[in-house]
């Protein structure tokens, strides 16, 4: 009798529970908050104006359709840079420069350039301790040449031990960027 | 002298007179155990007074003869249960039967010990941990208690979550039974560990394969069962209070437990416990945001009356635990430049304080309980449990969102189970049984983060049935088949370009509902799964009481939502990993047996076992996804392999006067048949020996020196990719070997413990002293998805208050 009982409450249960937690409501796509879809970097050479000069492009994510260009710089130039961080997957697009900038504490753009590239930055912006950010920066070409050119954006490493913008083991940190370009310097 | 033996001689006189009267009665009988029936060997049967005893055969049967008659008090005692004493007029020729309980140390085991996985009826492979030896990792978890077990290991994340391996096996292909629940909380994942209070526990068994049916046919790797500490059917009050503290991570935990019952079987309990940590510390440096706080709670109230019974229970685990700040890193170049670092790079001073990356994690589990007795059947059980699972991982992330979680899922399960004990055939212990199962995944869409396992519903349905038969006295056979229905229907957003290079647009037409925003497709993949499950065994018992078992069984595991549905970046690793929706369950064939014995003050088990398992489930890398706005990727994919795995797991003791010595070691070697390579994670070579000096003059004192040495792993895959990275300083691309995959050496450590005990008033108190890594070793474990980061732990001294009153 116990058990009739019983079975017929744990049923019950069974049936209020299972009606309590269904959810028949189809759920809603998560677009990435925090992704970067998109680096720009515009360059404007001395007594020039501003052109998107390198850029690349993954609207999906961690998949496989990126897209790339860059543009050939003149020689023996000095160019203002700005770089541009988006995710063109918020609507409207994110710019995450902005959030780069509020939490200039932790963050640092390096600019590497591969051997045969005559190429030299330097930074032109600081956070509150001194210290590089790398949003605002110069580039001065020198003769034609052609090589890589690579942006790196590190969170959270050792700004002191980067601050020379050479990116040693010593400035660890987390790579929230790193970007290649194969950039020519033509006459 | 005269006058004495005259005494002497009216004395014999008297007394023979006496008895010459009516002096040939019989009394018999059987003495049967009041919890199970069953009958009990070996019990005293004496009438006080005279020095006429009886002692109750196989079957429990008794018979004195040549009693005298009128008033008698019978005595009957059992080495495993409470005295009992009745008193009778015996007139005539008695039949008359006991009723045993069990002594109060003893019901535990006895209430507890289901007849399928009691060592002496069944041929499966088990090892027990009782209480003793688990209160010594009141400040650690069920994994690090387990691992005293040989043949059982850890994988680890860090060392605060330890999840259990047996004989080479782990996650989903292990079974965690928690008070007769089924622990349903997201196991699939290798860095979740089980949401298990270790204070909460009074053993636990591990089964090694998958013999214990009733709790699964999934069990490739084996089941792990734990049982609570359970009310005695008298009037007690019963309490408990351990408190340990620790130099590393400096906090510790407190735990204390109340059972109060009564005679009449009602009885409630009450058990808690608190966990405070903050970092941890290797031999060289902090380990920063290691630290951890647990809070656990479990309620119980319970009506006992042998023949039929109730009880509920609930129980809540609710843990915040650090991970390891410098395991976050965010592509190939920073996993590089990790391993290549050997120290992290993250090291602050000691704090309590746990921030991001981290894990929050709150299971509840409610149970209701009914059996009753049924004459000439047996038992019939009925259960009905509710587990709600909240986790969430929180990232190292930008623009303040390290406050959301990168992950946050709440899994809901109702399961019902009903079974059948039919015990009253004498040869026969059979037992029958049906599961329904409904569970909901519910990942939150709040996050930020697409999600990694999906909004699923499954339901599943099991039915079994087993049965123990004794042919002989040495011989008893057993035999069991399950089997398994479950459906799965998973709502999931693919990203669309990702779909279609799965090439699931092709194979999986019928699962696309419609496009959704941000390049992203809606799906609804959902599969049926059969699964048969099966084992057969036999135990027999020599001469001499060696004891041979051995066991043949074969389990089916359906894919899991983790390798169905796996879509996103592992941070601590720095890979994408994929599920596949073509994963068939794999299913596999274990053959294990034991030999256990003794020979005067020497013990030993020998457990050898070979698994074959057609189409395990393998995580390996597949392609290096190129460019992403981070750089290159490895990509990870589950793939189905016929595999194997054999092993020995030996246990030894020797003892000698005051001394004790034992020792165990494992071996187990993996293969994937059909690349042809070493499976992944196997743990290496270990063995463990240990020494202890016991004097029980000096209040029970003890003291132990435990040697525990590693091999190094030599049969890996070779996972290690090539992948060109800039190189940071001279800005040119490079091939770099990127080595994931190369064990590290092999270690030695040492671990010390002492104690004493003092008794006052009924009180007990117990005074511990563990040390662990008492030499500050430092060594990495190749079992440990953190040890491309950081060190383990260095010493750890803990002192323990035990109290039991």
């Amino acid at each position: 009798m116990k058990t009739i009982k019983l079975l017929s409450l744990s049923l019950l249960a069974v049936l209020a529970f299972s009606a309590c937690s269904d959810d028949d409501d189809a759920p809603a796509p998560v677009l990435e908050q925090e992704e970067i879809t998109t680096l720009n970097v515009f360059l404007t050479p001395e007594g020039g104006t501003e052109s998107l000069v390198f850029s690349f492009t993954d609207l999906d994510g961690d998949g496989s359709n990126a897209q790339i260009s860059a543009e050939n710089l003149e020689a023996n130039t000095t160019y203002t840079g700005r770089m541009e961080f988006l995710n063109e997957n918020e609507e409207p697009v994110e710019d995450v420069t902005e959030e780069v900038l509020e939490e200039d504490d932790e963050h640092q753009v390096f600019f590497i350039a591969g051997t045969g590239l005559n190429v030299n930055t330097e930074y032109l912006d600081a956070d509150g301790d001194g210290n590089p950010i790398g949003v605002e920066f110069r580039l001065v070409t020198g003769e034609a040449s052609s090589g890589d050119l690579t942006f790196i954006l590190i969170h959270d490493g050792d700004k002191e031990a980067g601050s020379n913008g050479v990116l040693t083991p010593e400035v660890g940190g987390d790579t929230d960027i790193e970007v290649t370009f194969e950039v020519t310097i033509v006459e | 002298m005269i006058q004495k033996s005259s005494l002497l001689y009216f004395f014999l006189f008297v007394s023979s007179f006496l008895t010459a009267q009516n002096c040939d009665y019989t009394i018999s009988g059987q003495v049967i155990d009041i919890h199970d029936n069953s009958l009990l060997q070996g019990a005293v049967i004496a009438i006080e007074g005279t020095t006429n005893v009886a002692y109750s055969d196989d079957k429990g049967n008794f018979e004195l003869n040549d009693i005298c008659g009128g008033e008698l008090l019978i005595k009957v005692t059992h080495p495993y249960c409470e005295t009992q004493t009745k008193r009778i007029k015996l007139q005539e020729n008695l039949k008359i039967n006991f009723r045993l309980e069990h002594h109060l140390e003893e019901l535990n085991e006895v209430l507890l010990k289901g007849k399928l996985y009691d060592e002496k009826l069944n041929s499966a492979i088990t090892r027990q941990l009782k209480v003793e030896e688990l209160e010594s990792f009141s400040n650690a978890s069920l994994g690090d208690a387990l691992k005293t077990i040989s043949g059982v290991s850890s994988l680890n994340t860090g060392s605060s979550i330890v999840k259990p391996i047996i004989n080479g096996l782990h996650s989903s292909r292990v079974l965690i039974i928690n008070d007769n629940v089924r622990l349903h909380d997201q196991q699939w994942g290798e860095d979740h560990a089980p949401n298990v209070d270790i204070n909460s526990a009074a053993n636990v068994t591990v089964i090694k394969g998958a013999s214990a049916l009733k709790y699964g046919g999934d069990a490739v790797g084996g089941t792990i069962v734990i049982e609570p500490q359970k009310a005695p059917l008298k009037d007690t009050l019963m309490g408990k209070t351990i408190l340990t503290g620790a130099t590393n991570g400096r906090g510790g935990t407190f735990s204390t437990s109340l059972i109060k019952s009564n005679s009449n079987g009602f009885n409630y309990r009450l058990q808690g416990s608190l966990k405070r940590l903050g970092d941890l510390k290797a031999p060289d440096y902090q380990l920063t945001n290691t630290g951890q706080r647990e809070n656990n709670i479990s309620l119980g109230l319970g009506l006992n009356k042998i023949d039929y019974g109730i009880d509920f229970s609930y129980k809540l685990t609710n843990s915040e635990i650090g991970i390891l700040r410098s395991a976050h890193v965010g592509n190939i170049s920073d996993l590089e430049a990790s391993i290549n670092r050997g120290v992290p790079f993250f090291i602050e001073d000691f704090s309590y304080s746990i921030n991001s990356p981290k894990q929050e994690i709150t299971h509840q589990i409610f149970k209701l309980n009914a059996f009753k007795k049924i004459k000439n059947i047996g038992e019939v059980n009925l259960q009905y449990s509710f587990q709600n699972n909240d986790r969430s991982e929180f990232d190292v992330r930008r623009g303040g969102r390290s406050d959301v979680p990168a992950m946050e899922m709440n899994l809901k399960t109702h399961t019902l189970l009903a079974q059948l004990e039919w015990t009253d055939l004498e040869r026969f212990d059979s037992n029958f049984g049906i599961e329904l199962n409904a569970q909901t995944n519910i990942p939150s869409g709040e996050t930020g983060v697409r999600r990694l396992i999906p909004d699923y519903e499954m339901y599943t349905a099991g039915v079994f049935a087993t049965t123990e038969i004794s042919l002989t006295d040495r011989w008893k056979l057993d035999a069991g088949v399950r089997y398994d229905f479950n459906t799965i229907d998973a709502q999931k957003f693919y990203i669309k370009s990702r779909w279609e290079r799965l090439n699931y647009n092709e194979l999986f037409p019928e699962f696309e509902v419609e496009e959704a925003r941000g390049g992203q497709i809606f799906t609804n993949p959902s599969f049926d799964f059969h699964n048969l499950s099966a084992t057969i065994g036999a135990t027999h018992t020599f001469q001499n009481n060696w004891r041979f078992t051995t066991n043949l069984s074969s389990a089916s595991r359906a894919p899991n939502p983790s390798e169905l549905f796996s879509d996103g970046l592992h941070h601590s690793l720095a890979r994408i990993e994929l599920g596949d929706l073509q994963l068939n369950s794999e299913q596999s064939f274990k053959i294990g047996a034991e030999l256990q014995g003794e020979v005067d003050e020497f013990g030993f088990s020998i457990q050898p076992y070979y698994n074959l398992i057609n189409d395990f489930i393998i995580l390996e890398p597949s392609t290096i996804d190129e460019n992403t706005i981070r750089g290159s990727f490895p990509v990870w994919q589950y793939r189905q392999s016929d595999s194997r795995l054999y092993g020995i797991d030996v246990s030894a003791s020797y003892t000698h006067k005051n001394f004790e010595f034992d020792s165990n070691f494992a071996y187990v070697n993996g293969q994937d048949l059909e690349q042809n390579e070493a499976l992944i994670n196997m743990p290496p070579f270990n063995i463990s020996n240990t020494l202890t000096y016991k004097k029980s003059d000096w209040n029970n004192f003890f003291i132990s020196l435990n040697s525990q040495f590693i091999a190094e792993q030599n049969r890996f895959p070779d996972n290690n990719f090539e992948v060109e990275i800039t190189n940071r300083i001279t800005g040119d691309k490079e091939e770099v070997l990127v080595d994931i995959s190369s064990p590290p050496s092999a270690y030695h450590i040492l671990n010390l413990r002492s104690g004493m005990e003092f008794e006052f008033d009924s009180k007990r108190l117990s005074i511990n002293l563990l040390i662990n890594n008492l030499l500050n070793t430092t060594y990495r474990d190749y079992l440990n998805a953190l040890r491309f980061y950081a060190d383990e732990v260095g010493t750890n001294a803990m002192l323990q208050l035990k109290l039991n009153y």
